[in-house]
């Protein structure tokens, strides 16, 4: 009998992820899991994962995880890089991590143009804390701490991560993508294996933004959050390549 | 083995890298910047590596990534700057990953002053971030000793897989002093990290995982329980300090880093003018030498001059712990940012005895 489908043998012994259902965060994770299969890279691997629902993430997979403090991954990533120019290092963060506390870090770690990969999920609210406003919640999305809604002149605009990272000189691999539906979750995957192989080539920084969805504090089942995927968030944030120059 | 004539800053980041380390990241801030201005050129002179952080922040989270990974790590900073790197210190500390912290103190609070200060006693000895976990902390009084304790830091950090906390200040760090540097040590005697780096796999091809996170209270409690266990170890076995003319002293004096030093010129002072003086100077302030205080004969000792560059007192409060608040404490304290002056130490012992 041939196996035509199974779990990458990186993700852990212990089934499924902690993570609400619907949530896009386990989809990734084993989409990680799958290009480093693939590409044969497990004991070179080291990823860097932050604080908010993804500091959860690590005990989920079967690689040696590094938990970073929150919005720090950026900076450790650079540095256990820097002395370990070899392995292959993602930063894993959320949008609280990385847009917001970590902001620092994640411009510096870019501009400097580290030989990383990070992988930044983008589902428009601090999860794990219960659905406060981030960085990057929409125009006149309502979160616990923005009850209206955000407003342009109260709270300023959302971040656009992944346009900001394509300005900067050093990054040569900057993308959006989504994994809410399955060609879009392939074309994810095809851009992770393409960060993670620009690292082996020592081609330099990739920087990977995944639009997910939150059904639990968009307070939508998974099928409205993936169309409000389609329908709402992919019109702040567009798809598609912001920088290539590998 | 040759003697230098060699700025505290300076000798330090000599020490360090003679004790192995090989990765720095810091943050410009006075009164500590010869040392990562060393470093940038001195550590790839080695085959090491130096980052200048975007922020203390980032550096001591460098510092966490790095040694992680088993690569000897330090990172330095001036007190203001130690407040930024609180949080990293703690999930190194949480991780049990060794590295090696400066403090090149300065007065506080705030921006304070940029000369030297003992103001970060607390912040060091005490309370470095919430939690409860502790650094092991070690203060020098000569430049000579600066160099000699951030040259075993490293060694001490890997014994125990711990941060080690080098409490110094900008007079240390300022002062040119003759200083016997340390050998470079062989990589050969270093303790080995295979068994615990992250970038390698268990044998058995699990994962590694550094989280300090915890699901729930009995688990934080057995990691706890270890750690205080550790910290009992530090008590028993490393307790450190210098007894300075004790054996036939009729007036002790107590004081650390910098104001040990000039204290120790008090009591060769009163000695001259003949008052039996004595000193006690702990070198390590976490484990505290408790055990140098038990040697004081208070069947005729009554008082103890209590010397600190530091406004309100700190130190005193470990004093009166490890003398079971048997004697009178004098306080003989300047502010931070004011070095406190020997005859001042001599006139105020004169009029108290």
């Amino acid at each position: 009998m041939n196996v035509v489908y199974g779990s990458p043998s990186f993700t852990s012994e212990v089934m499924g992820t902690g993570y609400c259902p619907g949530c896009g965060h386990g989809t990734v994770h084993k989409l990680l899991a799958e290009v480093v299969e693939e590409l044969s890279v497990r004991e070179k691997t080291v990823l860097c994962y932050p604080i908010g629902c993804a500091g959860l993430g690590g005990g989920w997979t079967n690689l040696n995880t590094l938990s970073c403090a929150h919005g720090r991954a950026g900076a450790v990533a650079t540095a256990v890089k820097k002395t370990n120019q070899d392995n292959v290092i993602i930063a894993y963060q959320g949008d609280g991590d990385l847009a917001a506390i970590g902001m620092a870090e994640t411009m510096h770690a870019a501009n400097r143009g580290e030989n990383i990969t990070v992988i930044f999920i983008n589902n428009t609210n601090f999860g794990m804390t219960g659905g406060q406003m981030a960085p990057t919640t929409l125009i006149g999305q309502k979160a616990t701490t923005s009850p209206d809604g955000r407003d342009l002149e109260r709270h300023g605009a959302p971040f656009k991560m992944a346009e900001l990272i394509a300005k900067l000189e050093a990054p040569k691999f900057v993308g959006r993508y989504a994994v809410h539906d399955a060609k879009n979750a392939i074309k994810t995957k095809a851009a992770i294996k393409k960060g993670l192989q620009m690292q082996l080539d020592k081609k330099g920084y990739s920087f990977i933004e995944v639009l997910s969805v939150c059904p639990t504090n968009w307070k939508k089942n998974p099928l409205d959050s993936a169309k409000y995927i389609d329908e709402v968030v992919s019109k702040t944030y567009p798809l598609g390549v912001y920088k290539d120059v590998e | 083995m040759s003697k230098e004539f060699i700025k505290g800053n300076e000798a330090m980041a000599e020490a360090a890298v003679r004790g192995g380390c090989r990765f720095f990241a810091g943050y410009p801030i006075t009164p500590q910047n010869d040392i990562p201005e060393y470093l940038s050129k001195r550590l790839f002179e080695v085959g090491g590596t130096f980052i200048q952080g975007e922020s203390e922040i980032a550096s001591i989270n460098m510092v966490y990534g790095v040694a992680a990974t088993g690569v000897r790590s330090m990172t330095s900073s001036s007190s203001p700057g130690l407040a930024l790197k609180s949080e990293g210190i703690s999930f190194i500390a949480g991780s049990r990953i060794p590295a090696v912290i400066i403090n090149v103190a300065r007065g506080g609070p705030a921006l304070g002053t940029i000369q030297g200060a003992q103001q970060d006693y607390f912040a060091s000895a005490k309370a470095i971030a919430p939690g409860g976990f502790r650094c092991f902390v070690v203060s020098p009084s000569t430049v000579q000793e600066a160099a000699d304790l951030v040259y075993e830091a490293f060694e001490i950090a890997d014994k125990y897989r711990t941060p080690v906390y080098v409490l110094t200040d900008g007079v240390i760090g300022n002062m040119m002093e003759i200083v016997e540097l340390p050998p470079m040590r062989d990589p050969e005697e270093m303790l080995s990290s295979d068994a615990w780096r992250i970038t390698k796999y268990n044998d058995d091809s699990s994962a590694r995982q550094f989280s300090t996170y915890r699901p729930t209270g009995e688990m934080l409690t057995v990691d706890n329980i270890a750690m205080a266990e550790l910290y009992e170890e530090w008590q028993e076995k490393e307790q450190r300090w210098e007894a300075f003319m004790m054996e036939d002293a009729e007036v002790v004096l107590t004081a650390y880093g910098s104001a040990g030093r000039i204290a120790k010129s008090a009591v060769k002072e009163l000695r001259a003018q003949g008052i039996k003086a004595g000193l006690i100077r702990p070198i390590t302030l976490f484990p505290f030498p408790n055990k140098a205080y038990e040697n004081i004969n208070y069947d005729k000792i009554d008082k103890i001059f209590v010397v600190e560059m530091s406004i309100p007192p700190q130190f005193v409060y470990d004093v009166e712990l490890a003398t079971k608040s048997q004697l009178d404490y004098i306080n003989i304290n300047t502010s931070g940012g004011v070095i406190v002056e020997t005859e001042s130490i001599v006139d105020k012992v004169k009029e108290s005895m």
